[in-house]
């Protein structure tokens, strides 16, 4: 299979303008004639589901959720980037540009970011017309704060629920369309499986949640925002229900999967509990603008928030302040990140688990009183003190890194398209602008950049170029597809082995979080790859799925889920495996500098690894997409 | 902690259901009341009887999702929270724990403590929009606004569509859901324009899905995780009244409901 | 007038009846209560007889009670409707149901407290109204002419300790209405601000303690009065 990302020639900054103008339109009145399926309902998802049902487009939009409002980009707290300089700090395009390709250590391609930074101001003018109320000066403008370390003031934010204030603002453009006719919603009903005819795709294979119906959806093209994949860890931040089943049969039917091991992990999460435990809840970054972070300089495992306050200054390692002078409890959320699981290997972590370091805001609340840190992180203090029960106002915090984000995933041209013609992917669900590491507050950026401004142009260029004619359901590539669902479905009602999925899950995540996460080596990544071809099998001889297809199955839409889970993690294996580098969220113990900084290899692997199918049990075929810089140079991050 | 639950079990819409009484043991004060039920669940699988269905996703108390009225309340005995950021530190050892789905004419039932709320996405898509599209739009610095009116629409905007108001609400009423929508719209500069359209339709597809009337008892408030004021009623009200004396909107004589 | 009905028909517009309903009722419990002062009047009760010939000859007057009726039975007709409607809202009820952790008993009663003072209405209606009207009321003579001597059948009516007692608690019936219904009445109307809102609370509640007590004191007067407790 061939592949070419279709970079524009020309300078950087006229890239997109002249691509617009040479890309074929499709004429007004021909846009009625093409049907467009739109998978997920979140940011990318449904600002592209509106953008092109206004146009003119047929839409038909699917979400597993009970209504397109509760995608998962609906729980981002921080904010959304955007070059307006309305601060007059010196932001521009450019700047945007530039740190966005450096924050992701020199591993996308400038063309996509660079367009991503252009079309960025647009986007707040857009979510302000929607009626989104992003936080206001009180002379009446919109305000802006620094985030995750950026030297200037670019992130527009709605108190601590940006990502829930712009979802609803494009739930709401998609909710006149649907009302309008222009696009038909389907909640509730997941897609299980791509169908290409002629190597063009042309529909979906999805299951009624509530009947077990599997049906069958043709379109002229195919746009998968179905987010990103962090759930193969069991534990992350994402939302239960968040998976990689859309983006994997897309792959397994031709689309090549890039970069899948870019992981990243977020050091402020709420630590492990217990068994129990569902998922991790994020506290937000900006607690590390106050809160400083330590662990005792002896092991003092089983050590309580409470009993911590004894704990005198001197017994104290306020490790990120020791080891990084110049940044102290600012540094980066990766490199915050591993030297908590440092710390803690060391057998220095505090809590009943030993997997977890204080965030202290005793200086903090003696500096500048306890009205002034409540007015700031108030409302962080009482979600924290909710779910653990501790008072950060008395005691320190507990924090530890959790999987929050996916920078890999099906990888795409400049329009967005995948390696298969009329299947495209949008948001954390494609590869594309973030490289090995994602910016804060970018991610929403990148969502609704996707929807509203870039596949609105590019897929006409694919559109203007095919017939009008429909598949029909009734092709048998649909049939043959519908089939094999079927019979997936069966074999795992049928299997009725002594483990439930969700153990299955644990114990998945349990290998890839050991040796797949924060950090990986060479040797890990092989035991790592043995012991998920064992569970895998295991997985499809002994897994318990109560229950039957035609009820609502909670447990069989997750063990579906799961199944593909399980193929993604030994890819993200041999991904790790292959790239013998340390970048952004992918760190190899064997490839660190002397300070124990994460250490590109720019001569091998400065390119997008792109992964194609090759079958069941068969390892994957790699190509490389070489990312070639032209406007910056790359350099080494440093955080002394 | 050892628990008693009382959960309504019900099959399928059809079904005409019952409680079902299950026993969980050990349950730590840490645990969230969704993995407690998530522990239940897996004693249920283990026994190859069907587990307890219920909505739920995010987990962080953001997206709407979890929808369960426990001990005679919406999202338990805490006010301010959602299900999933209920934790069982605020029920005792021994405790007997009834859980029942959300209880309304337009939520019927799907399963179990899963009801169907796509009543709500209707009332939105008859106006719960401006009528912007992609593309066109001024500078965001065009307009100011006042901090404090964005902050009020702020404060509206932060509904999670969960439907415990309509929950907690003896009359079974949407209108702090509605009024959050309206309110929120209305308040701002962008919104304006269409506020009058927008109350009429919304509050028409409200009692189109028989949702009941406001008789102002202020449970819904009370209950709403994010605290959404009675003000925004009032707003609506406003808003409804206004536009009716006000707008061009004549419906024609067969459109008319009935009273009652 | 299509628009009209419809806006009336809708939850909103029937709401809207109701506090407007409510509201005049309120306005006529001050007028009322203003003219029945004149029990308090310790002149044999020619004020007292003057003001109710004068409260049944004068047209102006029908015309405010006719309003009045209007405004009861149409009060009682839409909560009628409201509840029906109300009540189909949820066809299944909770097993448990704790509301009192989100709300007043009394915003959740007004329907019940409705009914009794609807019944209070009735009683009070025939005991007085109907009798002046209808019944056959002594004649007193008085310098501007002889009049029927409505003070007698009050003097009557309160002299008997249960129907004393039967009026109070009416009017703790009546105080618990309006300690929901006044300030409910304003919010229907959508008129909440955050700085006359708490103002329109402590005068509802005012008026739900002062104005029934007021009533209620007459019959207790009165009777303490027959019965030389004074």
């Amino acid at each position: 299979m061939s592949f070419d990302a279709k970079i524009p020639d020309g300078p950087l900054d006229e890239k997109w303008n002249h691509h617009k103008f040479n890309i074929k339109l499709v004429n007004p009145a021909n846009k009625r004639k093409y049907d467009v399926i739109v998978v997920g309902t979140g940011l990318a998802g449904a600002s592209a589901a509106a953008s092109l049902a206004e146009l003119g487009y047929n839409v038909k939009s699917f979400c597993f959720q009970d209504s397109p409002r509760r995608a998962h980009s609906i729980a981002a707290q921080g904010g959304i980037n955007a070059a307006k300089n309305y601060q007059n700090d010196g932001d521009s395009v450019y700047r945007l540009f530039y740190d966005t390709i450096k924050g992701g250590d020199y591993r996308s391609r400038e063309a996509n970011v660079y367009r991503l930074a252009e079309v960025s101001a647009n986007i707040i003018d857009q979510c302000v017309a929607q009626g989104v109320p992003f936080a206001r000066e009180y002379g009446g403008l919109l305000a802006n704060r620094s985030f995750g370390g950026a030297q200037v003031s670019r992130t527009f934010y709605a108190r601590g629920q940006t990502g829930q204030q712009l979802l609803l603002g494009a739930y709401s453009a998609l909710s006149r369309q649907i009302a309008a006719g222009k696009v038909q919603m389907f909640t509730r009903t997941e897609m299980l499986d791509l169908v290409t005819v002629d190597g063009q795709a042309r529909g979906i294979i999805t299951r009624n949640l509530i009947t077990g119906e599997v049906e069958s959806h043709s379109g002229h093209a195919v746009i998968l925002a179905s987010g990103g994949y962090g759930n193969v860890f069991f534990l992350s931040t994402n939302a239960m229900g968040s998976n990689v089943t859309a983006a994997w049969r897309a792959h397994r039917k031709g689309a090549f999967f890039a970069n899948p091991c870019f992981t990243q992990i977020h050091p402020t999460c709420i630590p492990v509990s217990g068994d129990h435990q569902s998922k991790l809840t994020l506290m937000s970054e900006s607690l590390r603008n106050d809160g400083r972070v330590w662990v005792p300089k002896k092991a003092n495992k089983g050590l309580t928030a409470s009993e911590a306050i004894n704990v005198s200054e001197e017994d104290r390692d306020y490790y990120l302040e020791r080891r990084y002078p110049a940044f102290g409890n600012l540094v980066p959320r990766d490199v915050a990140s591993r030297n908590a699981k440092y710390v803690c290997d060391e057998g220095r972590g505090v809590g009943p688990s030993g997997l977890a370091v204080f965030l202290d805001f005793a200086d903090a609340i003696k500096r500048d009183g306890k009205e002034t840190i409540s007015s700031k992180y108030g409302n962080l203090f009482d979600m924290y003190k909710q779910i653990t029960g501790d008072n950060p106002y008395e005691v320190p915090m507990m924090i530890y890194p959790a999987v929050h984000y996916t920078m890999g995933g099906l990888w795409v041209d400049y329009n967005l398209m995948t390696n298969v013609p009329g299947l495209y992917a949008l948001g954390e669900c494609n590869f594309s602008d973030h490289g090995a590491n994602r910016l804060g507050a970018s991610a929403l950026m990148q969502g609704l950049a996707d929807g509203y401004f870039v596949i609105p142009y590019t897929i006409g260029d694919y559109l203007a170029k095919i017939p009008y004619d429909k598949v029909s359901t009734d092709h048998e590539e649909f049939k043959k597809a519908e089939a094999q669902i079927r019979s997936n479905i069966d074999k795992l009602l049928h299997s009725k082995g002594s483990r439930t999925v969700d153990d299955f899950h644990r114990a998945l995540g349990k290998i890839m979080w050991d040796k797949c996460g924060m950090s990986r080596t060479a040797e890990g990544l092989k035991e790592a790859k043995k012991e998920i071809q064992v569970l895998r099998k295991e997985y499809w001889d002994d897994v318990n799925v109560v229950g039957v297809n035609e009820e609502l199955n909670m447990t069989l839409e997750k063990a579906l889920r799961v199944g593909d889970f399980f193929e993604l993690a030994e890819l993200m294996v041999d991904d790790a495996l292959n790239r013998n580098e340390s970048c952004g969220g992918h760190f190899r113990e064997e490839y660190q500098t002397e300070e124990g900084e994460a250490k590109r290899d720019d001569k091998n692997f400065t390119y997008g690894a792109c992964w194609e199918y090759s079958g069941p049990d068969t390892d994957e075929k790699l190509h490389k997409e070489d990312l070639i810089f032209e406007n910056v140079k790359l350099t080494q991050r440093s955080y002394k | 902690m050892d628990l008693t639950l009382k959960i309504w079990r019900q099959k399928d819409s059809q079904d005409r259901g019952g409680f079902q009484t299950h026993k969980v043991s050990d349950i730590t004060p840490d645990t969230s009341f969704l993995e407690m039920l998530d522990i239940l669940n897996d004693q249920l699988e283990k026994k190859n009887e069907d587990p307890v269905h219920f909505d739920h996703d995010c987990r962080e108390g953001i997206c709407g999702a979890c929808s369960m009225y426990i001990n005679g309340r919406p999202h338990g005995p805490q006010q301010g929270i959602t299900t999933c950021q209920l934790h069982m530190r605020s029920f005792k050892d021994g405790d007997t724990i009834t859980i029942e789905p959300w209880r309304a004419q337009p939520f019927p039932v799907i399963k179990d403590l899963i009801v169907d709320r796509t009543s709500f996405d209707r009332i939105i898509q008859a106006g719960g929009y401006i009528s912007v599209g992609t593309g066109g739009v001024p500078d965001a610095n065009e307009i100011p606004i006042p901090a404090r009116v964005s902050n009020e629409a702020m404060d509206a905007a932060a509904c999670i569509g969960c439907g415990a108001c309509v929950a907690a609400c003896k009359n079974a009423s949407a209108m702090l859901f509605v009024a959050a929508k309206v309110s929120h719209l209305a308040l701002l500069p962008q919104g304006n324009v269409e506020a009058q359209e927008r109350a009429e339709k919304m509050v028409e597809q409200m009692d189109e899905e028989g949702f009941g009337s406001c008789t102002n008892t202020g449970a819904c408030s009370a209950e709403c995780p994010k605290g959404i004021s009675l003000e925004h009623i009032a707003r609506l009200n406003r808003e409804y009244y206004f536009a009716k004396q006000s707008s061009d909107n004549i419906p024609a004589e067969d459109e008319v409901h009935g009273a009652g | 007038m299509s628009w009209l009905s419809q806006a009336l028909s809708s939850s909103l517009g029937k709401k809207l009846l109701m506090a407007m309903t409510g509201l005049f009722l309120i306005v006529f419990l001050i007028g009322h209560l203003l003219g029945n002062m004149l029990l308090f009047k310790d002149d044999g009760g020619q004020a007292f007889n003057e003001y109710a010939k004068f409260m049944t000859t004068t047209p102006a007057v029908l015309v405010l009670s006719i309003l009045t009726y209007i405004s009861i039975i149409a009060h009682v007709i839409y909560s009628i409707i409201i509840t029906i409607h109300n009540r189909k809202s949820r066809p299944v009820q909770y097993a448990v149901s704790n509301a009192s952790a989100n709300s007043v008993w009394t915003s959740r009663s007004m329907g019940v407290l409705g009914t009794l003072v609807l019944i209070f209405i009735v009683i009070h209606l025939k005991s007085f109204w109907f009798e002046m009207k209808f019944g056959s009321v002594p004649i007193v003579a008085y310098d501007s002419g002889s009049i029927k001597n409505l003070y007698l059948i009050v003097v009557e009516a309160f002299s008997q300790s249960w129907y004393v007692a039967f009026y109070v608690i009416a009017m703790m019936v009546l105080a618990f209405h309006l300690s929901h219904g006044f300030k409910s009445a304003f919010q229907t109307l959508g008129l909440a601000h955050i700085k006359y809102t708490p103002l329109i609370k402590t005068i509802g509640t005012a008026f739900a303690i002062i104005v029934p007590t007021l009533f209620a004191s007459m019959p207790i007067y009165m009777y303490m009065k027959f019965h030389g407790l004074l």
